[in-house]
């Protein structure tokens, strides 16, 4: 299909903020949460939505499912104006609020799944199969029978995921899916999610805050501050315009004053008299193995950490470099 | 009609996992229908024996009718509507194929199934060992009784949907929920017949749809409408019904389109 699965023209949603100015008045102040987004999403990609809080990234979210009326532009999702046909794109798309439950809190998830499988219209010959499909990809079996307020996050995360899976939607919306999980739970979510989209082509619109989300993720990036575009593209292009790097973090047992240079990486400091070196690197130039290879031929590691660059360092630094680039007039975001 | 059913089924099973908080209620619903019992007779006595066409087993009978009823026509609190929209959880709702009014009386419905025998038996019960029951001897109040009943509690729905859209607009709720609680409680039947209220109150009673609520299922149940009488309750009940709903739809569809979701 070339028609894009997702587009949007000068998008905007203002938000009017009232607060109290003297006894009886009240001020009122617009914000606009989206200003002017234009972007297309082709069929079958897997783009990371990504900002700072309050970026205007579950506005634009809430806007592409047809919860929230913009205040201009145009949206299409799936070939729908989302608004007016809200129930019609429902049937399209899955959609994971990362704060919110879709499930039925005081029944089992499987009760939850019957509902939605009844809600969705799936047939009885069919949606049984991709349940299973869901619960022995997803892990869910154990719990299944539990009531959904008895469920640990990670296993309601991953029922939430089902439910938004179960009829199959082209478009998987997912907002913030990993917030709260350890690190061996995201990386299962993720295993899942690379694998549906191979098998399915499910299309991917993701925000998160978590780097390791974009990167094993998504192949493109949509980043938004202040409810604009700053940069549309890979995750490489953007490391390489902001230098997002990762730091990895040794520890010797005998202090090295001087390790040398290391290939593909940036000594950022040394620390305790060459106990602790912090190197930069980017995930493009070497990999952490080959990093800790050079660094464990000049000395014996204790110990290692690496350090993600978050998203609203990246954020920062894109703001920085635009501003840079427009010789110093930020006058295109909202002050 | 299958999406109704299922609906309905879930908001029947959600209920029944509260087993203690129904026994709970039961008794207090059993408890209070000796004391408004006790009140209505002793009313109808000083009345002189008979009120307004209630004699005192009838008055008895109509008491405990009206305990038996009040927890599946939720009459003292439904926010569940403006609780989700409060905390924006409304958005879930709204990214569903269907539509949220259908699918909240669905489980509405299912609530009152469920609360419906082990909340209404018991005053009866209690009400046959007490004061003894008037109950018509033949199945076709029964028959309309049953349809009067789902009416009735779908009236008690679209009125709670409507007064709990309020919180599209206003934060505190409280007010809002406090007067329609207190409305329904005196102009539904709930306290005394509305068929002892002067002409006035009466009146007004009428024009709201709170009768339909209460005293239409146990004009029909006890058998003081009959026939044609009875079909115009059902008649009224349906009215009020339609009416409340619609606007309901579109006080909705208005607060829809101001929707704030805060915070993701």
């Amino acid at each position: 299909m070339t028609e894009p699965i997702i587009q949007v023209r000068d998008l905007r949603r203002e938000f009017v903020i009232r607060s109290p100015a003297g006894r009886l008045r009240r001020a009122r102040t617009v914000v606009a949460a989206v200003d002017g987004l234009t972007f297309d999403l082709a069929d079958g990609a897997a783009v990371g939505y990504i900002g700072a809080n309050g970026a205007g990234k579950s506005t634009t979210i809430k806007m592409l499912t047809g919860i929230l009326v913009p205040t201009a532009g145009t949206v299409r999702t799936c070939g729908l104006d989302p608004v007016r046909r809200r129930r019609e794109l429902a049937r399209q798309i899955g959609v994971v609020f990362g704060q919110r439950s879709q499930l039925w809190w005081d029944l089992p998830l499987a009760e939850s799944f019957r509902a939605l499988a009844a809600i969705h219209r799936l047939p009885d010959a069919t949606w049984p199969n991709r349940r299973d499909e869901l619960v022995d990809r997803l892990d869910l079996g154990t719990f299944l029978a539990s009531p959904v307020r008895q469920l640990s996050l990670g296993q309601r995360i991953r029922g939430e995921i089902a439910a938004a899976l179960l009829h199959s939607p082209r478009l998987l919306i997912l907002d913030e899916p990993t917030i709260g999980l350890d690190v061996l739970s995201k990386e299962r979510l993720r295993v899942f999610l690379s694998e549906q989209r191979a098998l399915h082509g499910t299309t991917l619109l993701l925000t998160t805050h978590d780097m390791d989300d974009v990167q094993r993720l998504t192949d493109r990036i949509l980043v938004v501050d202040h409810g604009r575009l700053v940069y549309d593209g890979t995750l490489p292009g953007l490391t390489a315009r902001v230098g997002a790097e990762r730091v990895m973090v040794v520890d010797l047992v005998e202090p090295v004053p001087d390790l040398g240079a290391v290939d593909g990486t940036r000594c950022v400091a040394v620390e305790s008299d060459g106990l602790r070196h912090r190197l930069a690197f980017t995930p493009e130039r070497t990999t952490a193995g080959a990093v800790l290879e050079a660094v464990g031929r000049r000395g014996q590691v204790r110990d290692l950490a690496i350090e993600e660059p978050d998203i609203e360092d990246v954020v920062r630094r894109l703001y920085l470099a635009q501003v840079a680039a427009d010789g110093g007039s930020g006058s295109r975001h909202r002050s | 009609m299958r999406l109704f059913a299922t609906l309905v089924i879930l908001g029947f099973r959600r209920w029944s996992t509260y087993r203690l908080a129904t026994a709970a209620g039961a008794f207090t619903n059993t408890v209070f229908g000796l004391i408004k019992a006790s009140i209505t007779v002793g009313a109808i006595g000083a009345a002189g024996g008979t009120l307004a066409g209630y004699d005192a087993l009838t008055g008895a009978t109509y008491a405990w009718i009206v305990q038996a009823l009040i927890a599946p026509v939720n009459v003292f609190n439904w926010n569940e509507l403006a609780l989700r929209i409060r905390d924006g959880d409304i958005a879930i709702d709204l990214a569903r194929p269907l539509d949220p009014q259908f699918a909240y009386l669905a489980g509405f419905l299912g609530r009152a199934a469920h609360q419906f025998i082990p909340r209404g038996a018991p005053p009866l019960l209690a009400g046959a060992l007490i004061t003894g029951l008037a109950l018509p001897s033949t199945p076709l109040p029964y028959l309309l009784g049953l349809v009067s009943i789902t009416l009735g509690i779908s009236v008690s729905f679209a009125t709670w949907w409507l007064v709990n859209l309020a919180a599209f607009w206003l934060i505190e709720l409280r007010g809002v929920l406090t007067l329609n609680v207190v409305a329904m409680g005196i102009l539904s039947g709930l306290v005394i017949p509305v068929h002892w209220f002067p002409d006035w109150l009466a009146t007004i009673a009428g024009l709201t749809p709170y009768p339909s609520m209460l005293q239409a299922p146990a004009d029909v149940v006890m058998a003081r409408a009959e026939g044609t009488a009875a079909l115009g309750i059902l008649a009224v009940q349906a009215a009020w019904l339609t009416g409340v709903l619609l606007l309901g739809r579109l006080v909705f569809a208005r607060g829809a389109r101001k929707l704030v979701v805060q915070g993701g």
